[in-house]
């Protein structure tokens, strides 16, 4: 079985959990751009922050035979802090970097102007350089989140069906459904989804665009959900084709709308013996 | 440095028509660099190279643009600062050609020789580095790459560097030690770069 996760902060990740994901069939990961948990103060440190997301961390990833990409974007969160916006003047000069595979992540938390300037701002961008849009759908006030999301893309020059609308659920798959976009679920331990819930939504609404991700982060969360998904298709009796549309060829048609997606991870030749992360005291 | 016409026949017909543009781009801006704001339409191409002409090819025709370039210190250092982590090695293994002072590129080397990402360790112990570093950075490079199972044969001038240096053959047999201690194993590296010292095994 080969899984791609369209959605994972492998920055807050261990080595063990490459590991883990190697083996439970993940051969591609994509790494939206997201808040730290902390917030940042300055433009600087997210720049140091895409730099690793296009340095340190795909070299890591390649370690364990999994190939790494990201999405850059100005987040939702810190898209409301003065501190942080003039990073939108600094996206140009990432959105141009092979490894960036998507605009994101972009959308709104608190639906505040400040975030409708933002999200429309990275949307013309995505345009502008032929990447598609990985957009996060608020957790508060979801649907109308959805609605006014929807609506924005709609007015933007991104096309809807270059965009991914990630965090669905019950709620929210029907009318993003018919909006055109790509879905995306994510399925968390406690929040946001779970495996069976994922199934049935699977079962309504057909495989077709579904792309689905753990979304692994600093926060209690799984990186081997897309693995556990996979696995309760297959018990609810989808076949092996449909389990590789949604867990693989979704993912790959989605961020290769880019035409940035490089499947084959080069691993360096140091792999265990000399391997540098290994050593990571070093 | 590899002729062009080798590189030429890694690449497809539209991959090197587009290499053909990109090099145009860059003489252009040789001649009349940018000035004011606004990104170099040669720099765009530097970016984008991946994607372009695939793996096989595109150290090469990364060092190709910066060389056609003739970029000068403060844009190669601005190159390298912005770059992921695949253009930072191409301005390092373009150093040689690039005619930056010591002043310049060697706090370039210096950061790659920092990183633990092995693919910008090798690229920074070319013969920029043979050249340019004092014993002590030097010594600490040939160690690096021990360290992180970087072969030595990337190491430029190494049979000239490291004959007669009694400190880096005392740093190699103390790191031996550390080894043997641990019960790991000794890389075969080692050895060879002991040997070169002109040091006996102890
Ligand atoms: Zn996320």
């Amino acid at each position: 079985m080969r899984i791609f996760d369209p959605h994972i902060h492998m920055t807050s990740r261990t080595t063990d959990d490459y590991e883990a994901m190697y083996a439970a069939g993940v051969r591609a990961v994509v790494e939206p751009a997201f808040w730290l948990g902390q917030p940042r103060t300055s433009p600087a440190s997210f720049f140091d922050y895409f730099d690793a997301l296009l340095g340190w961390e795909p070299f890591r990833a390649a370690q364990y035979g999994i190939a790494h990409h990201c999405t850059i974007a100005l987040n939702p969160k810190e898209a409301n802090d003065p501190r942080c916006t003039p990073v939108l003047d600094d996206l140009p000069r990432y959105l141009v970097k092979d490894g960036v595979v998507a605009v994101g992540e972009i959308g709104y938390d608190s639906m505040t102007p400040a975030e409708d300037h933002a999200l429309a701002v990275q949307l013309q961008l995505a345009a502008e350089h032929g990447l598609p849009a990985m957009v996060h759908t608020p957790h508060r006030d979801k649907l109308t989140g959805l609605r006014r999301t929807i609506d924005v893309v709609r007015e933007s020059a991104l096309a809807t069906d270059r965009v991914l609308l990630d965090h669905l659920n019950e709620t929210t798959v029907r009318e993003a459904k018919d909006s055109g976009a790509w879905l995306g679920f994510s399925v968390y331990p406690d929040t946001k989804m779970d495996e069976d819930r994922m199934v049935a939504i699977l079962d309504e609404y057909g495989p077709e665009k579904v792309l689905v991700n753990s979304a692994a982060d600093w926060g209690k969360s799984d990186p081997l959900k897309t693995r556990k998904v996979a696995d309760a298709m297959l018990k609810a009796g989808f076949d092996e084709d449909a389990v590789d549309l949604v867990l693989w060829r979704n993912p790959v048609a989605f961020y290769g709308l880019s035409g940035r997606l490089d499947l084959d991870p080069t691993a360096p030749e140091a792999l265990h013996e000399g391997n540098s992360i290994l050593r990571g005291g070093e | 440095m590899i002729p062009r016409a080798e590189l030429d026949a890694r690449l497809g017909g539209a991959a090197r028509a587009w290499l053909d543009e990109a090099l145009a781009e860059a003489a252009h801006t040789a001649e009349r660099p940018v000035t004011g704001y606004g990104t170099a339409p040669w720099e765009l191409r530097f970016a984008s190279a991946g994607r372009h002409l695939g793996a096989d090819a595109v150290d090469e025709a990364r060092v190709l643009l910066l060389r056609t370039a003739r970029v000068d210190a403060p844009t190669a250092t601005r190159i390298y600062q912005q770059g992921t982590a695949a253009e930072r090695r191409a301005v390092l293994l373009a150093l040689p050609d690039l005619g930056l002072d010591a002043a310049a590129g060697v706090p370039l080397v210096e950061d790659a020789l920092r990183a633990n990402d092995t693919r910008l360790v090798a690229a920074a112990v070319g013969p920029y580095a043979a050249a340019h570093l004092d014993p002590h950075a030097w010594r600490h490079a040939v160690l690096k790459c021990l360290f992180t199972g970087v072969s030595v044969d990337a190491v430029a001038s190494l049979r000239e560097r490291a004959h007669g240096d009694a400190e880096l053959a005392r740093m190699l047999g103390d790191y031996a030690k550390e080894r043997t201690a641990a019960a790991r194993p000794v890389p075969d590296d080692l050895h060879r770069v002991l040997a070169l010292t002109g040091a006996e095994e102890s």
